[in-house]
């Protein structure tokens, strides 16, 4: 291993602009003549519009345009499109429009309902409160295990009963006969909680229109710009995709949430053209609150079957899962095949039914939130498991160790469509335990007692299926898009190496770790290596990131082309060093006559393909430059075993967490540090959801109580711990890194263990998020409240 | 409208401003000075803390007005003569950053309280950071950074 090669903890390329407030994030870029829109949204969760008067706004000072679903229909403008419609619905999808504006109601509080264009932002801010709306209230519903109620008021003409599909996945046949002859059944109901990503930085978007090419650019904060290229060029403007650019430089972090085309891209888009001048929006973080797309908010029965030896026979699950008001890109992915396939965890489980019954609600669309379906499946497997060990008196540790997936079943066949194809579990939670000091938990306890506290440990043992997604998967399971990367390295005569991928950098240090790969399977310095990603102009194409797909699969597209740029560069060697191709050995970055000392370097390699006088141009091109479009051949298949330690006041159900654990397995790690930084800021994530992020919508009027971080709460540096990693290496045996993907192991394991660890403290059961009052109540309700 | 003037990192500034343009946007707007950045609109967030007058202040809860004849530092100022801070220096070896929004904010804050206390306990910062959030890092770097830096042993 080098000092900047794969294994090593480089320091990031990209941190010396961040540090020095030289970031380019898309609201501190200014076009000239810019104007400033401000967006009207709707105070109410559920209203019939009769009408709107913009006379006052338009006469307002600096006012430019104002402008309602009318002109947006009027101008043939399609509406926001959704990019999955998932297979295998045993009830048709009922999938509602969604203009970019509304156009005679509104479904949630925020809906889009005018849009005003000034020459600065206080205008335009102004002249929107003199819009004048006459709203028509209707009830409004706000949860999923209510909307299919014959009482809750329809949402959508085209959604009867406010259901989206239903959807099911698994034997269910099979599951129930497992059921049937269970020597023990453990029940559990659960919510898992809606969160709102919060992403620090806001939304922020900016149209611009070329009179001379008739062509549009929109800079954005989006994780995958050549998605919303393509559905805003194709569905929403309905205009060739290459007269559109999506410019996306750096994002202020995604979690899922910028992922969707969102309406306000079209909007400043569209009005770019229309006003004749730049139109720019940032939203304000309340905006964010209310627009964002939004995760989880599932409402969940699920059972787990046992034999009389504690071996897990069959799965039963039924959960509502929320779309919000409005079908979001990939809003049905989440509720659906990025759920249920996930639901065998590390076990084998025989038998496993899942169906989900997929609604709309009067709330914010929801979409990913970071690990999109596979915390939710992860939750309940590992609270059930738990219960399960408790129910039965095995060890909780123990249960796991029976049901474990063993190592010598890989690749494994999961009932539930996914085939794991490596993995090493025993190892992961032995480990865990001993840095955890399981065995000293007992000493602890006691400790804690004497103090008048009340300690739990608590474990999860998960799967993740990611590295998304073979394209052939991706349109059987129902996305519209493959799921490939795409990578171009680009090759300068004097020797610097460009590398032009499709994921997109949110954080992530992708121009670090990418340029790692580079630097390894050339041999070129690291430094002489540059990552262009983020602009459909510059890179040839894309789909972003999201599901912890970017190393496995850009990171492999990108190896994928320095093969190939390799295998270019020993034809030149040969020609040069007059040898046969096979006699070229490639090494450290040197093309070697194999048992000579003759060689050439990647550089001299470079500059004879760049500069040919000595090519053999009748055989071979000149350039070296390579390109790649690589699909994996299956999804990868993290797992690790996170460990949680909490002391708990009785007096104030305040939980401290005394000790976080992680062993993960990623398979190969290209920079520790970073995957490192990854997992700090997936279990804070996840420790969020389970000690104190909830979204909550009031069940009467659909308001959003929780719209700012006074209300919505956030961690913060005081509420969390240090954290403790540890790492196995179980290779992914089918792409060329052996890579398997970090970015949501956090969020995934965190809930279930910190929640499990409540439990093993207070003695009952508890949702999510285990607030003070929360744990203080379930601790009052207790057979023996006072001890 | 009225017009205000300050020091920023060294320069005087002035312009003209609306009573209700806040500091920050005097910052991002007039100067063109966008390493502050605006994370939140209820002044929780601190992405937008700058120094007036060596204490680290929230931008976006100041009015420009308020800031009149101050000496205002933000990170484009911190570094010095091409080199970084040793608190950005330690941010960069402890990875205190991933997506580096809140960076700005977590910096200057983290230099006011090393210098109001030069040697706090990991308490103590994870107690000053309580106006500052950060959606990536989980702090655990955030908190390795600062403590390198009170050991003098930043980057
Ligand atoms: S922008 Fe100032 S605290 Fe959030
Ligand atoms: S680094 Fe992204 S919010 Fe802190």
């Amino acid at each position: 291993m080098t000092d900047t090669g794969i294994g090593a903890s480089v320091r990031r390329k990209e941190d010396n602009r961040f540090l020095t407030g030289r970031g380019r994030y898309t609201d501190d870029i200014n076009r000239t003549g810019q104007a400033y829109a401000c967006f009207l949204r709707s105070p109410h969760a559920h209203a019939k519009i009769d009408g709107i008067d913009t006379g006052a706004a338009k006469n307002a000072p600096g006012v430019i345009a104002v402008l309602t679903g009318d002109d947006v229909a009027a101008d043939g403008l399609g509406g926001i499109p959704c990019g999955f419609a998932p297979t295998g619905v045993q009830a048709p999808h009922n999938a509602p429009p969604r203009p970019a504006l509304v156009q005679g109601k509104v479904c949630f509080v925020g809906d889009l309902v005018a849009m005003v264009i000034a020459d600065d932002l206080n205008q335009a801010k102004d002249a929107a409160e003199l819009i004048q709306v006459d709203y028509q209230e209707l009830p409004a519903n706000v949860d999923p295990a209510k909307a299919t109620d014959s009482s809750t008021t329809r949402i959508h003409e085209a959604a009867e009963n406010n259901l989206y599909a239903d959807w099911g996945l698994g034997d269910k046949e099979a599951t129930d006969q497992a059921f049937a002859q269970a020597h023990h059944v453990t029940k559990i109901d659960l919510i898992n909680n809606r969160q709102i990503p919060n992403a620090m930085e806001p939304r922020c978007s900016i149209g611009e229109y070329d009179q001379a090419d008739e062509s549009y650019t929109l800079y954005t904060t989006t994780q995958n710009p050549h998605v919303t290229r393509l559905l805003l060029a194709a569905y929403v403007l309905q205009i060739p995709e290459h007269k559109l650019r999506v410019v996306s430089a750096d994002v202020g972090g995604g979690f899922g949430s910028k992922i969707p085309h969102y309406p306000e891209e079209a909007l400043v888009t569209w009005t770019a053209k229309k006003v004749g001048r730049p139109v720019k929006w940032t939203a304000e973080r309340s905006e964010s609150f209310l627009s964002d797309t939004h995760g989880r908010d599932h409402v969940t029965r699920a059972e787990l079957a046992l034999d009389e030896n504690g071996k897990f026979l069959a799965l039963r699950v039924h959960t509502s899962a929320s779309l919000g008001a409005y079908l979001s890109t990939f809003g049905a992915m989440s509720t659906t095949y990025l759920y249920a396939p996930v639901l065998s965890g590390q076990y084998i489980i025989p038998a496993i039914y899942c169906g989900v019954t997929i609604v709309f609600t009067n709330t914010a669309p929801i979409d990913a939130e970071r690990g999109a379906g596979r915390p939710e499946a992860t939750y309940l497997v590992e609270r059930l498991v738990e219960n399960a060990a408790r129910e039965t008196g095995i060890d909780r540790i123990e249960i796991r160790r029976r049901n474990f997936i063993p190592e010598d079943a890989f690749p494994y066949q999961t009932p539930v469509v996914l085939a794991y194809d490596s993995g090493n579990y025993a190892p992961i939670l032995d480990k865990a335990l001993e840095m955890a000091d399981r065995a000293g938990f007992e000493t602890r306890n006691a400790d804690a007692k004497s103090r008048g506290k009340l300690r739990g440990i608590g474990f999860c043992t998960y799967i993740e299926a990611c590295g998304i997604a073979p394209s052939n998967v991706a349109g059987a399971i129902g996305a519209g898009i493959g799921l490939y990367e795409s990578a171009e390295v680009r090759f300068a005569v004097t020797g610097a190496v460009t590398v032009f991928t499709g994921s997109h950098q949110h954080g992530q240090g992708h121009e670090t770790t990418f340029a790692q790969i580079v630097a390894d399977r050339l041999g070129v310095p690291f430094d002489s290596v540059d990552i262009v990603h983020g602009d459909t102009a510059r890179v040839q194409w894309g789909h972003g990131t999201y599901g912890s797909r970017s190393l496995a699969v850009g990171g492999s597209a990108i190896a994928v082309a320095c093969d190939k740029a390799i295998e270019k560069g020993k034809k030149v060697a040969a020609h040069l060093l007059e040898a046969s191709v096979t006699d070229i050995e490639f090494k450290d970055g040197n093309f070697t006559v194999s048992g000579t000392d003759q060689s050439k370097s990647f550089g001299e390699i470079i500059a004879a393909a760049m500069v040919p006088h000595n090519f053999p141009l009748d055989e071979m091109e000149p350039g070296l430059d390579q390109r790649s479009f690589y699909d994996p051949k299956n999804f990868t298949f993290p797992a690790g075993c996170h460990i949680c330690e909490v002391e708990i006041d009785p007096d104030t159900g305040v939980v401290k967490i005394v000790n976080w654990t992680a062993v993960d397995d990623f398979g190969k790690i290209v920079n520790p540090m970073i995957v490192e930084g990854q997992i700090h800021g997936g279990v804070a994530h996840g420790i969020g959801q389970a000690l104190l992020e909830n979204c909550v919508y009031d069940p009467e009027s659909g308001q959003l109580l929780t719209g700012s971080y006074m209300d919505y709460c956030m961690p913060r540096a005081d509420d969390l711990p240090n954290f403790n990693l540890g790492f196995t290496e179980t290779p992914c045996p089918h792409n060329p890194l052996g890579v398997k993907g970090c970015g949501e192991a956090g969020a995934i394991a965190a809930p279930p263990a910190l929640i499990n660890a409540v439990i093993d403290a207070i003695g009952v059961d508890i949702d999510m998020p285990a607030t003070p009052e929360k744990v203080w109540r379930a601790l009052q309700s207790r057979p023996q409240a006072a001890e | 409208m009225p017009t205000v003037s300050m020091t920023v990192n060294g320069r005087s500034a002035a312009g003209e401003v609306e009573g209700r343009t806040l500091l920050v946007e005097f910052l991002r707007e007039h100067l063109r000075l966008t390493g502050t950045h605006v994370g939140c609109d209820t002044s929780q967030c601190g992405a937008c803390v700058v120094h007036v007058n060596g204490k680290s202040v929230k931008s976006c809860t100041l009015l420009a007005v308020q800031a009149e004849g101050a000496e205002v530092t933000t990170i484009e100022g911190l570094a010095q003569n091409g080199e970084l801070h040793p608190m950005q220096a330690a941010f960069k070896e402890h990875h205190g950053l991933q997506c580096g929004f809140c960076t700005p904010g977590m910096v200057m804050s983290a230099v006011d309280l090393l210098n109001t206390n030069a040697h706090p306990s990991e308490t103590e910062i994870r107690d000053w950071l309580e106006g500052n959030i950060c959606r990536c890092t989980g702090y655990h770097n955030i908190v390795k950074a600062i403590q390198a830096v009170a050991q003098g042993q930043g980057g």
